[in-house]
């Protein structure tokens, strides 16, 4: 039923040949140039590295403060969180929802998604019920915006500065290295050798 | 030749080729179980209706308050575009420029270049089918950017919290806002690219 020789442009659906690529080379569709697989070096243990990474500063992230504001002698700070409940509060669900799916939700799962199957197969095991997390890393992977919260975060930092102090919190920082390693494990991730080594522990 | 044209259809999640029977219907992926389709199914029907409901939206997201701003001098409110005003008149133009990137023009070209998309394939265009899938790959990458907005409220609302002498508070603007950018998401992740080809193929082939 399967013809793995063969690999159709997810974007033109040209019907192509596959062909070996030498490491850290990248195959592109021949007829409208949209990437079609990569060969990373080692790309499943940098995969399961950086997710490792992204998983404790994700908690760092969450935990801490990410700013706090003195004017006049008070003072307030918010975690990520917080601007979730301060949104909620203010009968604005709808976009705290927004907010808590696209900075907690989704980059939870994502991480959480990459250690559930790579962590095992490292070990040689095929996790229960990988084909569905599979999916759900596929699913999940555009709606998780850490980088543009950190944007954000900067802009309102900025508006803020002429009006109060501004005092960084550690979770700010963390949130700075959590956008490189979330998207450091996307770009390493190899499709090709993920199947290959699912084949292998079967 | 395509995959279709071959009678082969691509699981969209995996990548896996599959030969389907001709009688098959509800197929799954054999390796990773996503449903199989040889293209996304009523993609242009889905796409048109969450870019009618976007280009509603995207007059209230504009026209009303995403920040509302008391103090004890009273009371005001800031649209997307006066706050854009805003980071301009205030010295930092560079952050001007990112939030109107981001929060205008990429909202209002997105549903430009979705309607440009859409109405091209419906008329069986065959012409520059690269570069309208260029334009298909750069609108699936730019969209997220706009959440900028959204965010700055969310961390104004949270810190700017000093009781009666000043506080922030997100205004129904950013509801519309906020649904602008998911709608054009998913209208984006609707279309399908291929369709764009399917032209060329017919008119070659």
């Amino acid at each position: 039923m399967s013809a793995p020789a063969l690999i159709a442009c997810h974007e033109c659906d040209l019907l192509q040949r596959e062909v070996p690529l030498a490491p850290g080379g990248t195959a592109r569709c021949t007829r409208c140039g949209a990437v079609l697989y990569r060969n990373t070096r080692d790309g499943l243990d940098r995969t399961l590295a950086y997710a490792l990474g992204a998983a404790v500063l994700f908690l760092v992230a969450n935990a801490f403060p990410i700013v706090g504001l003195d004017a006049q002698g008070n003072h307030t700070s918010t975690t990520l969180f917080g601007t979730v409940r301060a949104l909620h509060e203010d009968g604005m669900t709808s976009v705290a929802g927004l907010v808590f799916v696209t900075t907690i939700l989704m980059p939870a799962l994502n991480i959480g998604a990459l250690l559930y199957m790579l962590l095992p197969l490292k070990l040689g095991r095929v996790p229960r019920g990988l084909p569905a997390v599979f999916r759900l890393v596929d699913a999940v992977r555009p709606w998780g915006m850490v980088e543009v919260f950190m944007l954000g975060t900067l802009v309102a930092l900025t508006k803020l500065a002429a009006l109060a102090s501004v005092v960084p919190g550690i979770a700010l920082w963390s949130f700075g290295a959590l956008m490189f390693l979330v998207a450091a494990a996307a770009a390493a991730f190899d499709s090709h050798a993920f199947w290959a080594r699912v084949e292998a522990a079967r | 030749m395509t995959a279709a044209g071959a009678g082969l259809l691509a699981c969209h999640a995996c990548g896996l080729v599959h030969r389907p029977a001709a009688s098959a219907h509800d197929l799954a992926c054999a390796r990773c179980g996503a449903s199989l389709h040889f293209r996304k199914p009523d993609s242009i029907t889905r796409s048109w209706a969450l870019l009618i409901a976007s280009y509603v939206l995207i007059v209230p997201a504009n026209l009303l308050p995403v920040m509302e701003t008391g103090s004890l001098f009273g009371s005001e409110t800031d649209t997307i575009l006066s706050g854009v005003i805003f980071l301009w008149t205030s010295g930092s133009w560079p952050l001007a420029a990112i939030v109107f990137i981001a929060s205008i023009a990429v909202p209002f070209s997105k549903l430009g270049a979705l309607t440009y998309l859409l109405v091209s394939v419906q008329r069986r265009s065959a012409w520059a089918p690269r570069e309208r899938t260029r334009l298909y790959r750069v609108l699936e990458l730019v969209g997220r950017w706009s959440m900028i907005d959204i965010y700055v409220a969310a961390i104004l609302t949270a810190l700017v919290q000093f009781g009666g002498l000043m506080s922030i508070r997100a205004g129904p603007g950013a509801i519309a806002f906020g649904a602008v950018v998911v709608l054009t998401m998913f209208a984006a992740e609707s279309f399908d690219p291929r369709l764009i080809w399917d032209q060329v193929e017919e008119k070659h082939g």
